[in-house]
């Protein structure tokens, strides 16, 4: 394989694994929270697409415009369905608060596919991400570029809110022992529902540039790309931020590079992410970067 | 408080369930007797190939509003959806043959949803049109499938000749999508065509696969650019294949792409936008060419039912899946489905909306191809191939 070829693998793996890091960050800000696998993160980001082409097709909002609106939009449906589904139950057994997140998961597809129909919808990409850059022999898309910026200024922006905040404070509180933190004068639900709605909005983000990238809506387009983000979320530790980042690299540059390398196993690429589930959980359970949660008494 | 909302909640499941089932008590005429004949309709309506599905169905539609009565009774269309899935496949024939007891079915874009639907119209006796699934296997070893289009060993050979002799190609890749029979089909023909033609047992430089549902080319696409190749053919859903044309656009790859009908639709168009210009497939039907004079009758009724739009393909085929249904029903006198497969497999010379159609002894259409290309996003006419006699 020649240089030039394997620098543009290498590129490409690096722009999908910025988009699967981004949507990681969701699902794993939210267990760390609540312990709860939110399994309808793939259909808000599936939502906040559908949001983004009709903001721009039907109310004519100029795109920049419309991506601000689709990112408040998904975070307030964020907040919602932490508010119907998963409050209600929240000293209910750990497994109740899973079903309903897949029942919460199930709605929004099915609502989707009534409301927009199941036809594919091509979102509008704008000039400015459109435009092919050329590198040497590698040919790429502007967009390459932004989509890695994006994702490490809205992770550092993420970790300072985190670790240098009040809100990330309480955050990490809740995190930890919530029944303690309210004791402590936090207030549990907002913080809770504070941590759905940036949740939900790294999630729109993360769908928006997807969307850019591969300009075709369906209904149940969240479906892969939410299981290959949980994936990666649990490579890299699942509760841990940094470690969803880098479990979305891990998953985004190989899931390329086994294509690139062996050619015969290219409709094998959905695969590699769940045969790396497997292996991680049988090598080192906890995640790359999780740390063991021993039982204090 | 607690107890009485969930009574209540459970006496309204209950009682939505049990009002669900009255829905549907109409009247069983089935095939024999009652004023009604039904023709069951198997499309995808949602799913990657709702595109297709929608098309024949606007073909289907049409020409039971032409043609609503057939023996002095009214043809009833029933509708289902096989969801572009190849499970629901099965479940939708299974309803259409045991609930709602159809004298005929017309149906379904995408080989691998009619293959689903096989066994069980073979079964339940009930002869099924095909529409536009163009992979052999449908109609093999099956008596009670037949089908309005050409079928994949011949659309194949049309397209390799295309590459080969207008194209002037030597070396060709092959992106196909690995989880769709019709694919692998028009890939394997179009490879044993393109062999033979230019002798050369390696003129296929690289074969690379995708699922459907898929969204991300970048990778196979970049190892095809290393093997320069001065084609690319790309048989697969209309989705998929506007996406991996224009992320090789975006990848600096210059090379022409060529594919199969299953490109024809308005989604190809809107999806690939400029990437997909010159983008050239085989199809069924052209409306710049009306081969019969049923053709100008769609044509005409078509422009005027859906203001002005051209139809697709498949919305021609779809059209004549219906009047020849209705044509065999009016030689065999009644809507006995076994009587009818038998006059049905008789027909000679039929008018067609999108050509003339003749069965061959395994109940395929044999007609001719057309060649269209993408030109200022539209589907612009190329040319006639005639099949080979």
């Amino acid at each position: 394989m020649s240089l030039d070829t394997f620098l543009q693998h290498l590129t490409n793996g690096i722009s999908l694994g910025s988009l699967y890091a981004l949507i990681a960050i969701g699902y794993t800000m939210v267990y760390g929270i609540l312990r709860l696998i939110n399994f309808a993160h793939g259909d808000i980001f599936m939502m906040a697409t559908y949001f983004a082409f009709y903001g721009v097709t039907t109310f004519m909002l100029p795109w920049y415009f419309s991506f601000l609106i689709a990112i408040i939009l998904t975070g307030a449906l964020g907040i919602l369905i932490e508010r119907t589904a998963y409050r209600p139950l929240r000293g209910a057994p750990k497994i109740s608060i899973m079903i309903s997140a897949i029942g919460a998961s199930f709605l929004l597809e099915n609502v989707a596919i009534v409301m927009f129909g199941g036809r594919p919808k091509p979102f509008p990409t704008p000039e400015i991400f459109d435009k092919m850059v050329q590198i040497g022999n590698i040919s790429v898309q502007r967009l390459t570029f932004v989509i890695p910026v994006v994702t490490f200024v809205l992770l550092y922006l993420l970790l300072y809110l985190i670790n240098h905040t009040k809100s990330g404070m309480a955050m990490r509180a809740v995190s930890k022992d919530y029944e303690t933190a309210g004791l402590m004068g936090i207030d549990v639900n907002k913080t809770i529902s504070f941590t759905f709605g940036i949740g939900s909005m790294l999630a729109s983000v993360g769908a928006l540039l997807w969307a850019l990238k591969f300009p075709s809506l369906l209904p149940l387009m969240g479906v892969m790309p939410g299981l290959k983000c949980f994936i990666a979320a649990v490579i890299g530790g699942i509760g841990n931020v940094k470690g969803a980042v880098i479990g979305g690299f891990i998953l985004g540059i190989g899931e390329i590079m086994l294509v690139a390398f062996f050619q015969d196993l290219s409709g094998y690429r959905d695969a590699f992410a769940f045969v790396m589930l497997i292996v991680i959980l049988l090598l080192k359970p906890t995640g790359i970067m999780g740390e063991k949660i021993s039982e204090k008494v | 408080m607690k107890k009485k909302i969930s009574i209540m909640l459970a006496t309204l499941m209950i009682s939505t369930m049990g009002l669900s089932g009255c829905g549907k008590k109409a009247p069983e005429t089935g095939t024999t007797g009652g004023d009604v004949i039904k023709i069951g309709v198997f499309e995808p309506m949602t799913g990657a190939n709702a595109a297709g599905g929608a098309l024949e169905i606007e073909g289907i539609k049409l020409a039971n509003k032409l043609y609503p009565e057939v023996l002095g009774k009214k043809v009833e269309l029933v509708l289902v959806d096989n969801k572009s899935d190849k499970v629901e496949a099965a479940n939708a024939a299974s309803r259409l043959v045991e609930k709602e007891k159809v004298t005929a079915i017309i149906g379904s874009w995408g080989s691998s949803l009619s293959m689903a639907a096989g066994d069980i119209v073979k079964k339940a006796q009930i002869p099924t049109m095909g529409t536009s699934c163009t992979n052999p296997l449908v109609t093999l070893g099956n008596e009670y499938y037949f089908r309005v289009c050409f079928i994949d060993p011949f659309q194949g050979t049309v397209m390799a000749n295309y590459a080969f002799n207008t194209l002037k190609a030597k070396k060709v890749a092959i992106v196909q999508e690995v989880s769709n029979d019709y694919a692998i089909g028009l890939a394997k023909y179009f490879t044993d065509s393109f062999k033979k033609l230019t002798g050369d047992p390696n003129c296929i430089v690289a074969v690379t696969n995708y699922n459907t549902g898929d969204q991300d080319f970048t990778a196979q696409l970049t190892n095809l650019k290393a093997k320069n190749p001065d084609v690319i053919f790309a048989p697969g859903n209309f989705t998929e294949s506007a996406l991996v044309i224009r992320q090789a656009r975006q990848l600096g790859i210059k090379t022409p792409f060529i594919g199969g009908d299953t490109w024809e639709t308005p989604e190809f168009i809107t999806t690939g936008k400029e990437a997909v210009e010159g983008a050239t497939f085989s199809t069924f039907f052209a409306t710049e060419k009306p081969i019969t004079k049923e053709s100008e009758v769609f044509l005409t009724a078509y422009r005027k039912e859906y203001n002005g739009k051209e139809p697709a393909a498949v919305a021609a085929l779809g059209y004549d899946a219906y009047i020849i249904l209705l044509d065999a029903i009016k030689r065999v006198g009644s809507a006995d489905s076994v009587k009818l497969r038998d006059e049905l497999a008789k027909t000679k010379d039929f008018q067609g909306a999108a050509g003339v159609i003749n069965f061959d002894e395994n109940r395929n259409a044999v007609k001719s191809a057309v060649i269209k290309q993408v030109k200022d996003g539209k589907f612009t006419f190329k040319e006639v191939i005639e099949p080979v006699k």
